[in-house]
């Protein structure tokens, strides 16, 4: 455990949310020993209003960029009241100390001079800063010096006319993208410009700019932020799941723009596949699927080398160019055998070609073991894709439905309930594929593959029912509502059974991760 | 616009006055110059030998850093061929200095022209002293690792290229 995060829990700081998280993350961090403390540990203030969480949940907050912004005030102002410096130098000792308040507040006190340096703060705090006429002065940035010159200068007295300053300034917030270290522009100067000091030179345009890019320097310089990875969306997600967890735990959270995404790697939901695995699974499908599909539907091996042959035409008796090894392409048996029965091979049982087809058979395995999973999954996703294209039609289906068979809008509902369950079911089920796939087989995989059988035929069945034309949907109302019911009961039994092997370190896999 | 004051200020200043072993070879214009520069000590890797650097200045300069590199002559893809006048000036021999922050194409890998680096307080006549003394300071008779890739396969400017400036002892 860092030493900055057991500060966390111990000090009583006004900051609520961030003390209460940083218990948590002490219960989940400490042991690897997740078992009923984990949920104990994360529920602790919230038994009384939320419903118990499931094992394959994960406790997380979702932050507007107001309440990012909150967040940082709270902590700049108990800094800046422990150490007893104005707001503006102690958020940038934070942002230079990357957010790990205790670690900087210890730093702080044993050193206070040179953490200050570091930082890129002088000693001297006074004042609120203001431009200056001074006269004889020439701006060593444009070589301007008329008499009315505007001038600005930091603590360290570099001095620069306001215009050099502001196009500076523009420079590294909007080319560069800087904001919480953009040093004074004099040379090997690193004193860091404040707050105060952007405030006064910069125009509305590019302080917005700024502010944008100290959030998202600050959400990056924390651990238990990231940002929702949806386009356009402005939210961030607040979990306390470390990566060191995620051997352990799919930390799949839900923004508040609706989008699901895996708060470990940031990509869309992925239970209950661990994030190293489904890495791994990409990468393969990346690399592999269609050459290994065309391989398998239009290849064999021969039998004596093993080089793979394409038949491309003509008759069964096959001679390898490598080789020269004489095979029969039907029961991959030795020529020589067949006889007269040259173009039709019935000898399937002969030795010598079972035991070229057992041969065949087992190098083949392990390929025909990766399309297995590979096709499930890449089923899930495409049945996926199609269900969203009903998705987008659902709408004009309810719309359709009202007026033929004189439901009301809510009560046409079930519609939109249903194919969202549909999306949800089918991302779940193609990732049960993936995570199938390095699963070594057991006790557990039999309950988890008669779990994944039975969400799979609820899935098809309601997916089934819900490509009915409109007129019967009214009457199928009620099935409806029943087998999404079930669908979402049973991956919720599946999530729950995974996460909790998961959890328990009960899974055995056939891969290293 | 704002680089045009600044750059002829600087040129004023330099014609009056350069350190030792700094030259001007060339500014018709404000936007490319041609310096030269010579290392003063017995140095033996550049030993009697002047190494030529070409300056181009964007319109956001001084603010921005100019670009510098090292440049051979005769120059190969010099667009019109100088007159005979001119080459005696433009065209005695410059090589690429060795260097293991000196690219054999000339690009040199230096903190201070980065924007992260750069200052607009420097100047011109700063920048050559700087190269000047990294030139002075250097005992190694190499090039930078994967110099032979570097080479071949760059068609980034130097600007655009991310160095990683991991050595503070050259």
């Amino acid at each position: 455990m860092e030493s900055d995060e057991d500060f966390m829990s111990v000090g009583s700081s006004p900051d609520d949310f961030l003390d209460t998280q940083g218990s948590d993350i002490e219960s989940l961090g400490d042991e690897i020993d997740f078992g009923d403390e984990f949920d104990g540990g994360f529920s602790k203030d919230k038994d009384i209003i939320a419903t118990k969480r499931k094992p394959y949940e994960v406790e997380f907050k979702v932050l507007s960029p107001d309440d990012i912004e909150r967040q940082q005030n709270v902590q700049i102002s108990e800094v800046s009241s422990i150490l007893g410096l104005p707001p503006e130098s102690s958020a940038i000792l934070l942002r230079y100390g990357r957010w790990k308040r205790e670690k900087l507040i210890e730093s702080y006190m044993d050193h206070p001079e040179e953490t200050l340096e570091e930082a890129g703060l002088g000693t001297n705090f006074e004042g609120t800063p203001q431009t200056e006429v001074v006269s004889g002065f020439m701006c060593e940035i444009c070589c301007e010096d008329g008499d009315e010159l505007e001038t600005y200068a930091m603590r360290c007295g570099h001095r620069f006319c306001v215009d050099c300053y502001r196009h500076y300034l523009a420079q590294k917030i909007r080319g560069e993208g800087e904001a919480a270290r953009i040093e004074c522009p004099g040379n090997d100067c690193h004193m860091i410009v404040d707050s105060k000091s952007l405030g006064l030179l910069v125009t509305d345009d590019l302080r917005e700019r700024y502010k944008a890019l100290l959030m998202r320097t600050y959400v990056d310089d924390k651990d238990n932020l990231k940002w929702c990875p949806a386009p356009e969306c402005v939210y961030a997600i607040d979990c306390p799941i470390k990566q060191r967890d995620l051997r352990r735990i799919v930390p799949t959270v839900q923004c508040d723009c609706r989008h699901y995404f895996c708060f470990g790697c940031t990509l869309n939901d992925h239970q209950p596949a661990p994030c190293t695995l489904v890495k791994m699974w990409l990468k393969k499908c990346e690399d592999d699927s269609e050459t290994a599909n065309w391989i398998s539907a239009n290849t064999k091996e021969c039998p004596r080398c093993h080089s793979t042959i394409e038949k491309n035409g003509g008759c069964n008796h096959m001679t390898c160019r490598k080789c020269k090894h004489e095979f029969c392409w039907m029961c991959m048996g030795l020529w020589s055998e067949h006889g007269t029965s040259w173009y039709n091979c019935n000898r399937y049982e002969e030795k010598s070609g079972s035991e070229a087809r057992t041969a065949q058979a087992r190098s083949r395995e392990s390929l025909e073991r990766y399309l297995h999973y590979y096709n499930r999954y890449a089923n899930h996703e495409q049945s996926a894709k199609l269900d969203k294209d009903l998705y987008l039609k659902t709408e004009k289906k309810m719309t359709s439905l009202q007026s033929q068979s004189g439901l009301s809008w809510i009560e046409v509902q079930f519609l939109d309930t249903a194919s969202q369950a549909l999306q949800q079911c089918r991302q779940t089920l193609k990732w049960t594929y993936a995570f199938a796939y390095y699963l070594a087989r057991n006790n557990l995989t039999e309950i988890f593959e008669d779990n994944q059988k039975d969400l799979e035929m609820a899935v098809e069945s309601l997916s089934e029912m819900f490509e009915k034309p409109v007129p019967e949907l009214a009457k199928l109302k009620v099935d409806i509502l029943d087998k999404t019911a079930y669908c979402n009961k049973r991956r919720v039994i599946l999530l729950s059974d995974t996460a909790e092997n998961l959890k328990n370190g009960e899974w055995s896999f056939n891969v290293d991760w | 616009m704002f680089a045009t004051k600044r750059l002829s200020k600087e040129l004023l200043k330099i014609k009056e006055h350069l350190p030792p072993g700094i030259s001007i070879v060339k500014s018709d214009n404000l936007e490319e110059w041609l310096m030269d520069i010579k290392v003063l000590d017995e140095n033996p890797l550049y030993l009697n030998e002047t190494y030529r650097l070409k300056f181009t200045f964007s319109n956001k300069y001084p603010i921005e850093p100019p670009e510098v590199q090292f440049v051979t002559t005769p120059t190969p893809t010099s667009p019109t061929p100088a007159s005979s006048d001119d080459n005696a000036i433009t065209n005695p021999r410059r090589t690429i200095p060795i260097h293991p922050h000196i690219y054999s194409n000339g690009i040199i890998c230096l903190d201070l022209l980065s924007s992260a680096g750069w200052s607009p307080v420097q100047t011109v006549e700063s920048v050559c002293m700087s190269i000047q003394s990294m030139l002075t300071a250097n005992s190694r008779n190499e090039r930078p690792p994967g110099d032979k890739d570097f080479v071949s396969y760059n068609r980034r400017r130097p600007r655009d290229i991310n160095f990683m400036y991991d050595d503070d002892n050259v």
